[in-house]
């Protein structure tokens, strides 16, 4: 299994609770788009999956091994294996494209390596490719605070492309793509994991996004999961009340929260189809 | 939500941070007046007709600054000592602050990420390297520079050392403060993806810090110039010690002359500060 959560809970230091019994389990390699309203759990979800927040309350499995049980040397050791996007690219502006992708692999790479990238990159070819599977390789030597904010969002994809992890979280990857650049980077983020057989979790705002590139749908609401189930079997009846604090409307890419009208173009979404 | 935006009138009757300033205001003037009192601060007394014609017949002996060949020869020397003295100060400073720093910046702490194995460990680690910063910049570095020159003898190799260890404290502080007032998510990020600390360190704190730390060190630089001074009247050596033997002989031209010299470092410090701030912008 890529991770098992066993009746999860976590309430965080200002007293909100932010998780409550999740109990959810994937295999190697699977897609799962986990979704819900803002405030639903989705990112305290995903931090708990890259052994960033330990939760209060069940047990966690990731990789095959207990994080929270293990020693300092192994828990680094695994957590060089999962890569997570995050939804502020946490790069420094100052920094170059090329070394900021090149970070990526910081948590495998000994530390006179890593030293001496600083002086001459360690693996031009290998951020190139991985900028160049978003569209981004002429842009090796720009530095990060040229870049525009959708630019940025993807170098820092890149950065998690160039890790190679095992088990890759993404919260809200494309949160400031325009809808077809949104597609193309879900298309390069669904591509990589089938090629490295690496498990991917991506929360997503955009409904009609998690219903196309992901097989299997995760509906959060108030920090429980309400459904987890193949998005062929997912109903609008579902999608309304996972929505209901928000109007009941499932919001799709680009249409901001309050999409009445563009529904309608989402095929997936068209009550008529499921 | 729409109820709330239609009577504004109750909710909004008042600012809640509005007693709260007030309050501090008071209190900062409660306490400010009696310390002034105390440190008899009385600035009018300087405007008084009889201290004032003190103060004009100790600057008169100011003018002009001594231009002696074998003095400013003499200055030249000191000139270099001191410099000597404030940037090796500062290096060994340097030698002691960055490791401390390092160990007492929290944004870097893995063990706090959960909080995973060892987080109180980590704590003890961090507060003792915290405490050893405060006992180095305790003491004042003249009066290590005191203590060391009866050690060490007269001479700048004590206010090498003086300088090293006061500001040595001061430095590590300033470090790790400005470390943590940085955008810390990018080195918690390497962090979670298993990179180590100092590769965080370099890749995600310094990119964000590197003017601010430059501008700083060179800041302290030019304070260990001033230091070197002061240090110089206990014996230490450079500038300071010059100008201890000018005002003993009451020489003022020889004073203005090594005044207006520390005025040209500071300016070259200045210079030096900025034209770094340019590099790493």
């Amino acid at each position: 299994m890529a991770f098992t959560l066993s009746g999860c809970g976590l309430v965080h230091a200002n007293g909100h609770r932010a998780l409550e019994q999740v109990t959810l389990a994937a295999a190697q390699g699977e897609r799962l788009a986990v979704i819900g309203a803002s405030g639903a759990g989705k990112t305290t979800l995903l931090r708990v999956l890259g052994a960033s927040l330990k939760p209060g309350e069940g047990e966690v499995e990731l990789l095959g091994s207990a994080p929270w049980r293990l020693a300092p040397v192994p828990l680094k050791r695994l957590r060089a294996r999962i890569g997570t996007i995050h939804q502020q690219p946490p790069i420094p502006l100052r920094l170059r494209v090329v070394t900021a992708v090149l970070a990526g692999r910081l948590g495998q790479w000994p530390l006179w390596r890593a030293i001496a990238s600083l002086v001459y990159p360690a693996d031009m070819a290998g951020a190139q490719a991985a900028l160049a599977q978003l569209g981004l390789a002429d842009r090796l030597f720009d530095r990060c605070d040229r870049l525009s904010g959708g630019q940025l969002q993807r170098v820092g994809i890149a950065r998690v492309l160039y890790q190679q992890p095992a088990l890759m979280l993404a919260d809200e990857p494309v949160s400031s793509l325009d809808p077809t650049l949104a597609d193309q980077t879900l298309a390069a983020l669904v591509a990589a994991s089938e090629r490295d057989g690496a498990t991917l979790v991506a929360s997503l705002h955009a409904v009609d996004l998690a219903l196309k590139w992901f097989p299997r749908i995760v509906g959060m609401r108030s920090g429980r999961v309400v459904f987890d189930l193949p998005a062929s079997r997912v109903t609008p009846q579902m999608l309304s009340a996972l929505y209901a604090s928000e109007g009941g409307v499932p919001p799709v890419h680009g249409a901001g929260q309050h999409a009445h009208d563009t529904v309608a173009t989402s095929p997936a979404l068209q009550p008529a189809h499921l | 939500m729409t109820t709330a935006l239609a009577s504004p009138s109750s909710a909004l009757a008042r600012d809640p941070a509005w007693s709260a300033r007030v309050g501090g205001f008071i209190a900062f003037g409660v306490v400010m007046w009696p310390l002034l009192a105390w440190s008899e601060f009385r600035p009018w007394l300087l405007f008084d007709l009889q201290s004032l014609a003190a103060m004009r017949g100790f600057l008169a002996g100011f003018l002009p600054p001594s231009t002696a060949p074998d003095f400013l020869a003499l200055l030249a020397r000191s000139t270099l000592e001191t410099l000597a003295m404030a940037t090796a100060g500062m290096a060994l400073a340097f030698v002691l602050a960055a490791p401390l720093a390092f160990v007492a910046t929290r944004a870097l702490s893995i063990s706090r990420i959960g909080p995973g194995p060892g987080v109180w460990r980590a704590i003890i680690v961090r507060q003792s390297a915290r405490f050893m910063l405060t006992v180095l910049r305790a003491v004042p570095e003249v009066v290590w520079a005191l203590v060391l020159v009866r050690a060490l003898g007269l001479g700048p190799g004590a206010g090498v050392l003086a300088l090293g260890i006061a500001y040595g404290g001061l430095l590590g502080k300033v470090y790790s403060e400005i470390l943590e007032s940085t955008d810390t998510q990018p080195a918690r990020a390497l962090l979670e993806a298993g990179s180590g600390r100092l590769a965080a360190l370099l890749y995600g704190l310094v990119p964000g810090a590197a003017q601010e730390l430059a501008s700083y060190t060179v800041y302290r630089w030019e304070c260990a110039v001033r230091a070197s001074v002061v240090m110089g009247f206990v014996g230490a050596g450079g500038l300071g010690q010059l100008m201890d033997q000018s005002m003993k002989m009451l020489n003022g031209g020889e004073a203005s002359a090594i005044l207006l010299t520390f005025l040209a470092l500071v300016l070259l410090a200045d210079g030096i500060s900025a034209a770094l701030r340019r590099a790493l912008a």
